[in-house]
């Protein structure tokens, strides 16, 4: 009887438990199943077997060839599982909490807040406008029915420069402009709708609540026929989505000489809801907005005709509301270049939900 | 302001109303209220007691013993004021009670029990006199509760004056009252007024001077004054009001402008024989009746006795004519001055008193008689000895022209967008003053004097006493019918945005905002110089007036500030600067991007190609196409010689790229580098963006080929990149450099160009012949290949 490929057989297995490595596989491999190997070697002997033998000797080689074959690319998946659970094994488990670099750049408070409000208005159909900061007499107080001596200009401490020009106290410094830009847009049924922000300068000794150099927005709608049931539809609706809850507002006379009437609005407290807290002076509402109806001596100075179009305009302090948003209560953070302090400042659009 | 309740009641009845709410509607129909004190809430249990008996303290010669008539019994009470006498009437507070400062209750004072406390003024918050008990002089039997006979209890309102800056006739309780009229739809009742009426032909002389400055003057004299104080009502009334009583007349004439708003003065009659009106030639010195002494000049109008100056017309009365207690005969003078002119000279003077701002306010000339009225009334009410004692004088220069208004309910409407019956409307505007006439929906109004000075002139002013008395809280509201149309978008904006999030997103910068003007301190500290330009005339700290000419000093003065804040950092803002005036010489005002890096490790080099990555990437990225720089001199003394370059974008000149001068770089930080940036935003914005053109890449083999060259000293490279673009080779895909060598000043480069056809695999030959020329160009221009 052809005794051989058990042995062969035995010869694998006790071989094929040592085996540690791929390599050894490999090699375990080449020793049996190579061109040169015991495999092979059965084969050369084939000849050597009587021909009534040669088809169960062939058939028994096969066999175990088959059954080697098998063996080894079992022992391969085997043994890589074995290396892979070493190499885990032997892994680092990272500490996600190690601090990472902070280079993380920031935006002003106000870029951020000028971004969001002026989201809001875009969506509500008003283009925004830029100006400059310098602007003159007339822009300034003039063409907004504040003539010379009037008190509002003592109200405001202008800083005047040797131009003869001055740094615009309020935003409401470009209305003429604007009113002017836009008056074509009136007569072709296009309704003037456009907010300017810009930085305002009034000549204040600076504290935790006063500076020198601050942010405005102001905003105007003219038409055809807008009411003082308007303006209050509309700053209600505005600050709704700026401060994103329903907005309890309250007009108070305000005395602006560009405005009549003019309009002192507050909202009510968000803090206390309106039963009186520290941050409103316990009476439960914040001065927010100067509003009202547009002058019609500042149509008139724009070329506008007030008897056949009638508007509204209203302020919003930009610093003021950053500081609200942030709870920022020193407004010297703002120009003070503190990068310890600004560097907070890094979403880019807080108009995404956020949790409060 | 202060307003009393109880002086609001003398005018409007408002029995059986909420005064508190009454006051919230005031704030929201009228003037912003600031605060409400409930007075004398806080008293209780003080009676009229008499003093029986005064013993001195057997230890103290401060202190006395006292037995004191409450009416329901005697009390021993140990008190301590130097004018305590047998038979005199005090405001006696029992235990238990309680004053302001606190409660009362029995206790031992100097060894002896007091059941209670003889109460002065103060204690009692009607004044601020502490000098002793105070005496009542009231008819008023013992135990009557101080209450019933001193009108302690009131609620005064303070009014924020900023809120009726506009509205001179709310700077009296008549004109407030007035607007409770309005509110609660009662009736307002007439001011009762003196009998003017003399016998005699005197009247007293006045002349006016500069009737350009002066409404109305009236004078009257008055005779026969003996009573020197003023009555506690009154006197309590001025001090919840913010005032202090000084004797009758001052008293009187205070009390006049809380009530009407009218300012007046009472000179001392023996101080008045002419009175002109007038300014003076030249500057003088005056002392006025705070005993102040101030200079006076060209323009400020003064009240002379013949030639002598007896006052500051409408601020302030002069020391030597002042009402002292034996004042017998007044001269009253109720006149109405220019409100800018009272204005002007008051700031000139630095000298704001309750007559000036009310002045500024722009009065009604109209009151000046109401207040002469209301003078002869209270004084003789008062003293029933004092007699007018002159003809009235009364010099009218100037009246407000009349002010008639007219418009339709149509009006109304549309400005208001709701609804206001015609009835309410002529309800409102009379109860407020005004005359109306209205005749099927058409209305006239007569605007009254006290409203006509300024306040009210045109239909959209009558919108607003309508609709404040209506209550902005009734309106029903709604949105525009405006036709809605999609703002048009503005690309120089939206550009600004993307600076920004290319800086803080991309390059890690932080925005910071800085100031307009140069700091000329810091500037000094840093060696940068503050360069001539448009000041600002009127700013406190005088290194600061100048306006920036450039955004980086500002900049480079808040990054020296940060030095502790990292070891590497950079910032950025886009503001204005001022480049000098134009031909009218208005300010050039422009917008620039400042940038200003910082790195402590002190690599300038490479912090200097980080900012020409930064400009690289704003152009690449907005624009999609490549900026180029161009050394320039510099133009700053902050600027380096060397590197100073011209940042250039689409031909157009756009900004600077710079490293420090050194002496500025060392007085910043000696060892640390600094790069500033600054890019005019209006020039960048007009730069034309490309369009982004899309090429389809080849497939092919490419072939690379490295070239290592020799720079000469003026070589830059863009000077050898140019000797290969300009062949506009068509297989030349990209180029790179990939090592740069720099030993004794000596400077090569290796560059590394990738060739790919699109149709076929490119043959070396072909490659070589390309580099042949490429090596020809560079030759031209100096540049060697390496050995």
């Amino acid at each position: 009887m052809f005794e051989k490929p058990d042995e062969l057989k035995e010869l694998f297995n006790s071989k094929s438990k040592e085996i540690k490595a791929v390599s050894d596989v490999e090699q375990l491999r080449i020793e049996f199943l190579g061109k040169k190997g015991f495999v092979s070697g059965l084969m050369q002997e084939l000849r050597n077997v009587p021909n009534e033998h040669k088809k169960e000797a062939g058939q028994k080689i096969n066999e175990i060839k088959q059954y080697i074959e098998n063996s080894i690319s079992e022992k391969m998946e085997e043994i890589k599982k074995l290396e892979e659970k070493l190499l885990i094994d032997s892994a680092e488990a990272y500490d996600e909490s190690m601090p990472v670099s902070k280079d993380m750049g920031s935006y002003h408070p106000i870029t951020l807040v000028k971004r969001e409000v002026e989201e809001i208005f875009k969506g509500m159909g008003f283009t925004v406008e830029d100006y400059s900061e310098i602007t003159d007499d007339y822009n300034c107080f003039e063409a907004l029915n504040i003539p010379k001596y009037h008190p509002a200009r003592d109200m405001q401490d202008t800083y005047y420069l040797s131009s003869n020009q001055l740094l615009k106290t309020h935003t409401s410094a470009a209305q003429n402009t604007i009113l002017r830009k836009y008056k074509s847009n009136l007569d072709s049924g296009n309704p003037i709708r456009a907010i300017f922000p810009g930085r305002c300068f009034r000549n204040e000794k600076i504290d935790a609540c006063h500076e020198n150099t601050f942010f405005q927005m102001e905003g105007i709608m003219v038409d055809k026929n807008i009411s003082i049931s308007n303006l209050i539809y509309f700053m209600k609706t505005m600050l709704s989505e700026v401060f994103k809850t329903d907005i309890t507002v309250r007009l108070r006379p305000g005395f602006f000489p560009f405005v009549e009437p003019g309009f002192e609005l507050d909202i009510q407290c968000l803090i206390c809801n309106g039963k009186g807290c520290p941050s409103c002076k316990d009476s439960g509402w914040l001065e927010l907005c100067p509003c009202g109806m547009i002058h019609p001596n500042v149509l008139t100075a724009a070329g506008i005709d007030p008897e056949e179009y009638i508007g509204f305009a209203f302020g919003l302090g930009l610093t003021r509301l950053a500081m609200m948003r942030y709870g920022v209560n020193d407004i010297r953070l703002f120009n003070s270049g503190n990068l310890r302090e600004l560097s907070q400042f890094t979403e880019k659009n807080f108009s995404r939900p956020v949790n409060e | 302001m202060f307003v009393s309740i109880n002086w609001i009641k003398d005018y409007v009845d408002l029995d059986g109303l909420d005064i508190k709410k009454l006051i919230d509607n005031f704030t929201l129909a009228t003037a912003e209220v600031e605060d409400v004190y409930y007075k004398g809430k806080d008293i209780e249990n003080v009676v009229v007691g008499k003093i029986i008996s005064v013993e001195n303290h057997p230890e103290s010669k401060k202190l006395h013993l006292l037995k004191v008539d409450a009416g329901s019994k005697v009390c021993n009470i140990v008190c301590g004021a130097p004018n305590v006498r047998e038979g005199i009437k005090v405001a006696l507070a029992l235990a238990p009670g309680r004053v302001p400062d606190g409660e009362i209750k029995v206790a031992t004072v100097g060894g002896y029990e007091s059941e209670g406390m003889c109460c002065s003024a103060k204690e009692l918050g009607i004044s601020d006199d502490h000098s002793g008990i105070m005496e009542i002089t009231a008819d008023a039997p013992c135990g009557t509760d101080i209450k019933e006979i001193l009108p302690i209890e009131d609620i005064i309102f303070e009014i924020d004056n900023k809120s009726l800056t506009n509205r001179p006739d709310l700077w009296g309780h008549y004109g407030i009252a007035r607007e409770f009229s309005a509110l609660t739809g009662r009736p307002l009742k007439p001011l009762a007024m003196g009998d003017l009426s003399y016998n005699g032909d005197y009247s007293v002389p006045v002349t006016i001077g500069r009737e350009d400055l002066i409404y109305r003057y009236t004078a009257l004299k008055m005779e026969g004054i003996t009573v020197n104080e003023s009555p506690m009502w009154m006197q309590i009334r001025l001090y919840y009001c913010g005032m202090r009583a000084i004797n009758l007349l001052a008293d009187v004439t205070n009390y006049i402008m809380l009530e009407v708003g009218q300012p007046t003065h009472a000179f001392n009659a023996q101080c008045i024989d002419h009175i002109r009106v007038d300014t003076p030639k030249e500057k003088m010195q005056f002392t006025t009746l705070d005993s102040v002494e101030r200079t006076i000049d060209e323009d400020t109008l003064m009240i002379y006795n013949n030639d002598t100056p007896v006052a500051i017309a409408g601020i302030m009365g002069g020391l030597d004519s002042e009402i002292v207690d034996n004042t017998g005969s007044v001269v009253l003078e109720s006149a109405c001055f220019d409100g800018v002119s009272i204005r002007k000279s008051s700031s000139r003077l630095g000298h704001r008193t309750d007559s000036s701002a009310r002045y500024e306010k722009m009065l009604d000339p109209q009151l000046t008689a109401d207040a002469v009225g209301r003078f002869v009334y209270l004084v003789e009410s008062i003293d029933s000895g004092a007699k007018v004692a002159s003809k009235l004088t009364d010099v009218y220069v100037r009246k407000y022209p009349a002010i008639t208004i007219s418009f339709d309910k149509k009006y109304v409407d549309r400005y208001t967008g709701i609804e206001i019956s015609d009835e309410r409307i002529i309800d409102t505007l009379k109860s407020l003053g005004f005359g109306v006439e209205y005749n099927s929906g058409e209305f006239k109004v007569d605007v009254p004097s006290w409203r006509a000075t300024k306040d009210v002139t045109i239909k959209a002013d009558i919108i607003e006493e309508i609709t404040r008395i209506y209550g902005y809280d009734n309106f029903n509201i709604t949105t525009t019918l405006s036709p809605l149309k999609p703002a048009p978008a503005d690309y120089g904006k939206q550009e600004e945005e993307e600076i920004k999030d290319i800086l803080v997103k991309r390059f890690s910068l932080h925005e910071v905002n800085s100031y307009i003007w140069c700091d000329g301190k810091k500037f000094k500290k840093l060696g940068m110089d503050v360069e001539d330009n448009v000041k600002v005339l009127n700013i406190e700290n005088s290194d600061n007036g100048v306006l920036r000419n450039s955004m980086v000093p500002t900049l480079i003065c808040m990054a020296n500030e940060n030095k502790s804040f990292s070891d590497y950092y950079g910032i950025f803002e886009i503001g204005r600067i001022v480049d000098g005036t134009d031909s009218d010489g208005a300010c050039n005002e422009k917008k620039h991007l400042g940038i200003v890096l910082y790195d402590k490790s002190g690599d300038e080099k490479s912090l200097y190609f980080k900012g020409i990555e930064i400009v690289n990437t704003l152009v690449s990225q907005i624009k999609q196409s490549k900026p180029a720089f161009e050394k320039i001199e510099p133009a700053h003394n902050w600027q380096h010689p060397k590197n100073t370059a011209a940042i250039i974008a689409g031909d157009k000149n756009v900004g600077v790229i710079n490293t420090l001068y050194p002496s500025v770089k060392t007085k910043f930080d000696k060892t640390a580098a600094v790069v500033c940036i600054e890019i005019d935003i209006d020039a960048f914005n007009s730069v034309s963006a490309s369009q982004i053109v899309f090429s389809k890449k080849s497939e092919m083999q490419p072939i690379y080929y490295d070239l290592s060259v020799v720079l000469g000293p003026d070589h830059k490279f863009s000077d050898i990149e140019k000797c290969w673009t300009c062949e506009n080779i068509e297989e030349l895909e990209s180029y790179e450099v990939i090592d740069t060598f720099e030993r004794l000043g000596v400077r090569s480069i290796t560059v590394r160009f990738n060739f790919v056809a699109m149709d076929r695999t490119l043959e070396m030959t072909e490659v070589q012949k390309y580099i042949g020329k490429i090596l020809e160009n560079l030759s031209e221009i100096g540049v060697v290949l390496k050995a």
